[in-house]
């Protein structure tokens, strides 16, 4: 759960996504295919070569106004094809948090 | 309680216009991330995991109730309906929306409240005493100096870009709840010999990656001096500070690696072309600024009302009233902390109702004044002791009397991981599970005063180092470890923890503390002895052996 | 890069020696620390103003004996984030009563010009032309302010205590 900001060497080792969180609002966002943002998972593109990480986090930086500190995050693939994230870092990222909320949504 | 005039009122709405419009610029793309960062960072606004994070100062922990009541507003119409104070005088919202944050801001300063400076490299909120005012035996009110501290301190236009953020505590009383040991300057309020109010100056205190308990550079400076020996302190680091290493740019490293007498000859040479300049306070300024702090009219009241007589017979009130209610310096009043560690809630956090709620019984019974302490609870200053079975009552009902206060389920923890994009760990769910190994209060008030400070990192926002038991996460092979040390303090005594051996897993940190504790119990001297002072005496080693002998 | 003088939008009368260059035989010029102080008084004698970039890691002793003798010093934000220039800036100003121009350079945006003024420079390297378009407009932002600076602004706190003053001696 190494923090992304000390990620400075890009070299990934399995299959990973790029997210970032949404500049008006601050919420949590993945690049898709589609050269644009979802606020799901699942619509997430998938790098799994070190190359397409840095391309692919490259478009998203580029991005300067509509997202803010984007990185690669780890991802593993389920059998049946569905994304999960690849650790409790980005697991609460996804799921939110562990713990109930003080107030229930 | 302080009152705003015209001055810091308009202050306060340029500021937040000033945000307006940089908060438009960076929608528009005009400010890039960057450049936009910092000015967020210098109003209080983070980024973290699933949300923009918005800190907001509460200066030397004092508030109104209108204040509280704005809290509470900007939880429920910005936010998720509760906030989250923190171990510096802050109350934290989780998820707030950057295009929201003007409004909000402007909302905040209607009552006088800000978020200037709540972070980024800049002097940050001047914490005090929760008790500043009304604890017996203090020297003189610490928030008067406090105040002429936040106003020099507020957009100062030297020392808003310092090598690393700079943290200001000042306590007048003999046992210090300020932990101005672990800040960056600790003032130590007291008087001279002819009677003048002054200051012990320690600095070069701070938690993080290289703790340091700060050490005394001038043993009494003149109150009339202490903006001019403040800004002494700040120009030598401001120029000299590193800033080629995030980790080695607070005054704590510069006042290690030039030695404290060094350090001290450099600020002694700066201060002695600064002392007689614009930045002497004459007594009228400084009356100027204690005229505008009210005091309440206290009634003459007796120590001991019927009321109270009465409660006594109701072992649930005599159990809260022990371990919640704290002697005041007027008689017939009383000290009331609101614990904000229920068993099993996130340490710290009120929810909208709440806050509303105390507002409420601030104004009926504490002359409608809240403070918060850093040890994330609250308090009523100036409760009249014949209600205190009336607000217990109240207090009860809203879950805020949980009698805890000091004891083993107290706990100091940052928000962790789970919200928070530097943790390595979580740390709530950590302090929920030890919340309930410890739920039998009467368990809890035989093993006495032990505070355990939980943090998610090593940047150290739950003070585990200061912890009596200090739980920092870290992370191990992508799983949540946690290094365990016993023996730290945050009072006037302050010192760091040591660790007692390997880093234990997440399912197994409570299990750790339980022996831990089980381990002080036979080992203590007699009930009357803390934990803290078995530690002292007897060392980490009996502790040690007990818990890893199993492991 | 526009240049901000005194509160206007102004041509810069230096021109900017690159180590290494030649030194114009006339006219304004401004040169690097270590430049200058290879032979300052051979760069003082010419005829033209001089300046000097001073960086903001030095110490400000070298300089001083020249002071009264240099049109322009130059300090430098290499990032807006390093501050160390307003505490020199302040130094020369209020300590060593530098009177010529006192420029900002290097990383000079619009949010940090009321600090820059307040900490005593007159002069404005700024990095975008939209910032400094803005300029009027954004120093009028703050009209309070609480520390007592060599710029002249009146403090709050003496604002106020002239204020009782005023309100004690009146009948």
């Amino acid at each position: 759960m190494t923090s992304p900001l000390e990620q400075k060497k890009i070299r990934i080792t399995g299959p990973s996504v790029v997210t970032a969180n949404r500049t008006h609002d601050g919420v949590v966002i993945y690049r898709t295919p589609q050269h644009g943002w979802s606020s799901r998972l699942a619509d997430a593109a998938i790098v799994r070569t070190s190359d397409d990480a840095r391309a692919l986090l490259a478009e998203a930086v580029a991005d300067d106004v509509g997202a803010i500190g984007a990185y690669i995050a780890p991802v593993a693939i389920k059998d049946n094809g569905e994304i999960a994230p690849g650790n409790l870092r980005e697991h609460i990222r996804s799921e939110g948090l562990t713990i109930e909320l003080p107030v229930p949504a | 309680m302080y009152a705003y005039d015209e001055l810091d009122r308009t202050l306060l709405h340029e500021r937040v216009e000033e945000f307006r419009d940089q908060v438009k610029r960076r929608l528009s793309g005009e400010l890039t991330e960057d450049e936009f960062k910092i000015l967020r960072l210098q109003n209080g606004v983070y980024l973290q995991l699933h949300a923009y994070m918005f800190r907001v100062a509460i200066p030397y922990g004092t508030l109104s109730t209108k204040q509280l009541r704005a809290l509470a507003h900007v939880a429920r119409r910005y936010d998720r309906g509760y906030g989250h104070f923190t171990t510096r005088q802050n109350i934290q919202f989780n998820w707030i929306k950057l295009a929201e944050l003007p409004d909000a801001l402007a909302d905040l300063a209607e009552v006088g409240i800000h978020a200037m400076q709540t972070s980024g490299n800049n002097m940050r909120n001047v914490t005090s005493d929760q008790w500043a005012g009304v604890a017996p035996g203090e020297v003189e009110d610490p928030r008067i100096w406090s105040e002429l501290l936040r106003q020099h301190t507020t957009l100062h236009p030297e020392f808003s870009f310092l090598p690393r953020k700079f943290k200001i505590a000042i306590t007048a009383s003999e046992h210090d709840r300020a932990a101005i040991k672990i800040h960056d300057i600790g003032l130590r309020l007291h008087k001279n010999a002819d009677g003048e109010t002054g200051f012990e100056v320690l600095v070069g205190g701070g938690l993080g990656r290289t703790p340091f308990i700060a050490k005394t550079i001038k043993p009494f400076v003149h109150g009339r001096d202490i903006l001019s020996y403040v800004e002494a302190i700040l120009r030598v680091y401001n120029q000299y500070g590193r800033r080629d290493n995030i980790y080695k740019a607070r005054i704590k490293i510069l006042v290690h690696e030039l030695g404290i007498e060094k350090f001290g000859k450099e600020v002694e040479e700066e201060w002695q072309q600064l002392r007689d300049s614009a930045l002497t306070l004459d007594d009228g300024a400084i009356e100027e600024v204690r005229s505008r702090f009210s005091y309440p009219a206290y009634e003459k009241l007796p120590h001991m009302p019927d009321e109270l007589k009465q409660a006594a017979h109701d072992p649930l009130f005599e159990r809260w009233r022990k371990n919640s209610v704290f002697p005041h310096k007027v008689q017939g009043y009383s000290i009331v902390t609101l614990s904000l560690k229920p068993v099993g809630g996130p340490p710290g956090d009120a929810t909208a109702e709440q806050m509303d709620v105390i507002a409420d019984l601030a104004d009926r019974y504490s002359f409608g004044e809240i403070r918060v302490g850093h040890e994330q609870n609250l308090a009523l200053p100036h409760v009249a002791k014949r209600d205190l079975p009336a607000l217990w009552k109240a207090l009860d009902k809203a879950g805020l009397a949980t009698p805890n206060v000091n004891l083993v389920s107290d706990i100091i923890a940052c928000p962790g991981l789970d919200y928070c994009s530097l943790a390595n760990a979580r740390s709530i769910p950590i302090a929920q599970e030890l919340t309930r190994r410890f739920a039998n209060h009467d368990t809890a008030g035989l093993i006495g005063r032990l505070h355990i400070n939980i943090s998610g990192c090593i940047n150290a926002c739950g003070h585990h180092h200061v912890g009596h038991i200090g739980i920092l996460g870290v992370e191990k092979n992508g799983e949540e470890f946690y290094q365990i040390t016993i023996g730290g303090r945050a009072d006037e005594g302050a010192a760091l923890g040591t660790l007692i051996g390997p880093s234990v897993p997440y399912g197994e940190v409570a299990d750790v503390v339980e022996d831990i504790v089980e381990a002080y119990l036979a080992l203590r001297y007699s009930p009357d002895e803390l934990f803290i002072d078995t530690v002292k005496r007897l060392g980490v080693e009996p502790f040690k052996e007990r818990v890893y002998a199993t492991r | 890069m526009p240049l901000v003088k005194n509160g206007k939008i102004a041509t810069d009368i230096y021109a900017h020696v690159a180590d290494g260059a030649e030194i114009p035989a006339d006219g304004a010029i401004l040169v690097q620390a270590a430049r200058f102080l290879d032979d300052p008084e051979a760069l003082l004698r010419r005829p033209g103003k001089v300046g000097v970039v001073w960086p903001n890691n030095r110490d400000l002793d070298e300089l001083v004996p020249y002071l009264d003798r240099l049109a322009a010093v130059a300090l430098v934000f290499p990032s807006f984030r390093d501050g160390r220039a307003y505490s020199q800036a302040r130094l020369l100003r209020e300590r060593y009563r530098f009177q010529g121009e006192l420029r900002a350079t290097g990383q000079v945006l619009r949010d940090q010009f009321v600090f820059m003024l307040r900490a005593g420079f007159d002069a404005l390297d700024v990095k975008k032309e939209k910032d400094a378009d803005a300029f009027a407009e954004t120093v009028k932002r703050y009209t309070v302010f609480y520390q007592p600076t060599g710029d002249g602004r009146t403090t709050a706190l003496s604002r106020r205590t002239q204020l009782r003053h005023s309100e004690s001696a009146s009948p």
